[in-house]
């Protein structure tokens, strides 16, 4: 049997060769044939989680609520001092200088990333606004949210902080952050699902001890994971709850 | 709960009794001094189910001038300020008591006898069926909402006292 590893869709894109090679390493710490299916975006992997054909994930803290509380995940570890944060970012030319200077109706450009987009929309409310006033405008990636930016499509944009932060010098200095968030508490995570949570303990220990020989090294150089931490049943439900206190207002 | 303290308090205060729905009550010491929510940041703490504080972040810690060791253990109600009516909070219990989720602009009151305004989720932590606690998440508000929030308590405040 071919188990299915998926990574969020949130990466960039110089890391795939880098979850390729984890997938080699994770097959023979395993023992077992696994695939890894790179989906194009957030709906696809939603879609293939929610027709079973995801079997270990990377997932991002949105996906991890699921996964955990409706699927039968279980946490196996965290990359190290690896939070997602979010930024809002305006043209650096424009006339927006803090958030209270956006509009209600104000047009903010963002991306399929729904844990970056619910902090992003905590981060402007202080602006009054709400998922009633706003108007947003999607895009691919963050690249395409630095474009909408700068051709004056939208307002604001929402990106990942570390996303803000590789951004090309020539881009990034064309750009203005208006607020970052520091909530610390919120990560990426790998999951097991049920078919192989009889792994977690022996995969737990390979992944710790990953960063302490050099071919583990280099993998997780390549993933831009210093290491990894282990993470407890525990603190992924309280992940969960804090993103469901984030979700937007029913 | 310890009474607040004359020495911790900055600037000119008014001192209050304030009573809490068990029948205890504690004397505190209230300032008009604002201190401004630091953008970006959430303050996050859990609590037991009877409202005894068992986790609080670094955001918590600051913005209520006590020390992580001073309220690791405290009552929620140690941030109670005397403008917010007993409503809010009856409404917030009873929410959180049914399984739901709360939400609502809250007026905390710190250490040092100031105050400041968040706007707060909280949610029960449910585990195998079972509310073992409550995670409460306060980031910043609306100045508008604020302005709102505060005439209304005013209120329900006066409303209190004249039936009283």
């Amino acid at each position: 049997m071919t188990f299915n590893l998926a990574v969020s869709p949130d990466f960039k894109p110089d890391r795939i060769s880098g979850w390729y090679i984890f997938n080699t390493w994770l097959q023979n710490q395993l023992n077992e044939k696994i695939h890894l299916e790179l989906h194009n975006g957030f709906d696809d992997q939603l879609t293939a989680i929610k027709e079973k054909k995801v079997d270990i994930i990377y997932a991002n803290p949105f996906d991890i609520s699921r996964l955990v509380r409706e699927e039968g995940f279980i946490p196996v570890a965290k990359p190290y001092a690896k939070p997602d944060e979010a930024i809002v970012v305006t043209k650096v030319d424009g006339e927006i200088n803090s958030i209270q200077d956006l509009p209600v109706t104000a047009t903010i450009a963002q991306t399929e990333a729904r844990d970056v987009n619910n902090i992003g929309m905590i981060l402007v409310e202080p602006a009054d606004i709400t998922h009633d006033t706003v108007q947003f405008v999607d895009c691919d990636n963050y690249i395409m949210v630095a474009k909408t930016l700068l051709n004056g499509g939208a307002d604001a944009g929402f990106m990942l902080t570390e996303a803000f932060n590789e951004l090309s010098g020539l881009v990034a200095k064309q750009l203005k952050p208006l607020v970052s968030s520091q909530i610390h508490l919120i990560h990426h995570a790998l999951l097991l699902g049920p078919e192989l949570a009889h792994h977690h303990d022996a995969l737990a220990a390979s992944l710790l001890d990953m960063s302490n020989n050099e071919k583990g090294k280099k993998i997780l150089d390549d993933l831009g994971i210093s290491h990894w931490e282990s993470m407890g049943q525990e603190e992924a439900e309280f992940m969960v709850d804090l993103m469901d206190t984030l979700a937007p207002k029913d | 709960m310890k009474d607040m303290q004359k020495d911790d308090i900055v600037g000119d205060y008014e001192e209050q009794i304030q009573n809490f729905y068990d029948g205890s009550s504690r004397k505190i010491l209230v300032t008009q001094e604002e201190t401004e929510f630091p953008a970006g940041c959430l303050i996050v703490s859990r609590t037991d189910v009877d409202g005894i504080i068992t986790h609080a972040n670094e955001s918590f810690v600051t913005m209520s001038g006590y020390s992580r060791e001073e309220i690791i253990g405290q009552p929620q109600s140690i941030l109670r300020h005397p403008d917010m009516p007993a409503a809010a909070f009856v409404d917030m219990w009873e929410t959180l008591q049914a399984g739901k989720k709360w939400y609502g602009y809250v007026k905390n009151l710190r250490k040092n006898g100031g105050y400041y305004w968040v706007y707060a989720t909280a949610i029960p932590n449910i585990r195998n069926g079972v509310v073992e606690g409550y995670s409460s998440v306060r980031r910043e508000p609306s100045k508008q909402k604020v302005e709102e929030h505060a005439k209304l308590y005013q209120e329900m405040l006066n409303q209190s006292n004249q039936s009283a």
